[in-house]
């Protein structure tokens, strides 16, 4: 029923950091998210792009001294193609993402308290329906936990270093240009 | 300062990232919480049901790290925006407002029926934007780059839908 204590006071002390990061970085307000959607505020896109290149950079270069393991999620095809949809349309209308509703709960916004309580009625109606929810996520087969490294057989800094390259030249080009008016 | 760099706040994450899988052996995500809370409470509240659900012999629902991690958020959104003073007290944002009208019962039925939609689908697709869009990116997984690449564009024309007619309507 419950992790060790030590184990519990990590979690809460990374979710302080991880909220308060989120916090600062603008991202649980509507008009941040729904105005990446529209093209017309690129906040939650710079946030994730730094994120991933940091995280990945990090994580790789640990990953042969033994001390973190991947985590990967399996690769169920149909599960991710629905549940991708699904998920895109609700995070539309609610105008938060799980991670930033929290964040907006923190922040007292009353729509993101209602929304938590959509994604608590969300949870348990895939918990009820669970059978029928592991047979719709797995139908199209499941990929396993597949990394692109080792679909190809190559080196994740084959992959690490031109995607960061992608992302800071467009961070770059972006730069450049006049903020544009809403 | 009300807000930061978001390159300054994603560096952060990234090394956030290092220390949670160094620490806990866990990477960062949102979603799997709530799904265990929704477990642990259908399981005191219809016993019955959860003895025959297939849900409860595959996975063991706990408070556990990532549990403690979501009420973690809560806390640091909260000192955060109380420290700055940006605290959101508006039940309709403006932006909603000026496309569906200032009626809150509309807004609070969107964010109702969007919270659920979007964290069915989390689950079905095994994560949300922290698990798959930040944890599973980098660490280039197939699965969590597949999701960005629906989910996003999902999301944009969901959003085009409620307000590309924007400018013809209301005239």
């Amino acid at each position: 029923m419950f992790d060790p204590t030590w184990k519990l006071i990590l979690g809460l002390l990374s979710g302080v950091a991880f909220g308060f990061l989120l916090q600062k970085g603008r991202v649980a307000k509507y008009e941040v998210i729904v105005g990446q959607f529209l093209g017309r505020d690129f906040t939650v896109v710079k946030i994730m792009a730094t994120a991933v290149i940091v995280g990945a950079i990090g994580i790789h270069a640990l990953l042969p001294s033994g001390s973190v393991a991947l985590h990967i999620k399996p690769a169920l095809w149909s599960g991710i193609l629905v549940g991708g949809t699904i998920f895109g349309i609700g995070m539309a209308l609610l105008g938060y993402c799980p991670g930033t509703s929290v964040v907006a709960c923190g922040e007292g916004r009353k729509d993101a308290y209602v929304g938590l309580v959509g994604m608590m009625v969300g949870a348990a109606v895939y918990v009820f329906f669970y059978a029928n929810m592991s047979l719709l996520a797995g139908a199209m087969g499941n990929g396993g936990k597949l990394t692109f490294p080792q679909l190809t057989g190559t080196s994740p800094w084959m992959w690490i270093i031109p995607i960061a390259a992608f992302l800071i030249t467009l961070g770059w080009l972006s730069r450049k240009r006049k903020p544009q008016l809403v | 300062m009300k807000s930061w760099s978001p390159y300054v706040v994603g560096v952060g994450i990234g090394i956030l990232s290092w220390f949670t899988f160094l620490t806990a052996g866990n990477a960062l995500g949102i979603s799997t919480a709530f799904e265990a809370t929704a477990a642990i409470a259908e399981q005191q509240i219809l016993p019955d049901m959860a003895a025959t659900n297939p849900f409860f012999e595959k996975k063991l629902p706990k408070i556990d790290w990532g549990w403690m991690l979501v009420m973690g958020v809560f806390v640091g959104a909260f000192i955060s925006s109380k420290i700055s003073g940006d605290r959101g007290s508006e039940t309709v944002p403006p932006l909603w407002a000026e496309r569906f009208g200032p009626s809150s019962m509309k807004r609070l039925a969107a964010a109702f029926v969007g919270g659920l939609l979007m964290m069915l689908g989390a689950r079905l697709a095994g994560g949300c934007t922290s698990g798959h869009g930040i944890s599973g990116s980098l660490q280039l997984a197939v699965s969590s780059w597949l999701f960005v690449a629906i989910a996003f564009p999902a999301g944009i024309l969901t959003t085009y839908c409620l307000f590309g007619r924007k400018k013809q309507s209301h005239v």
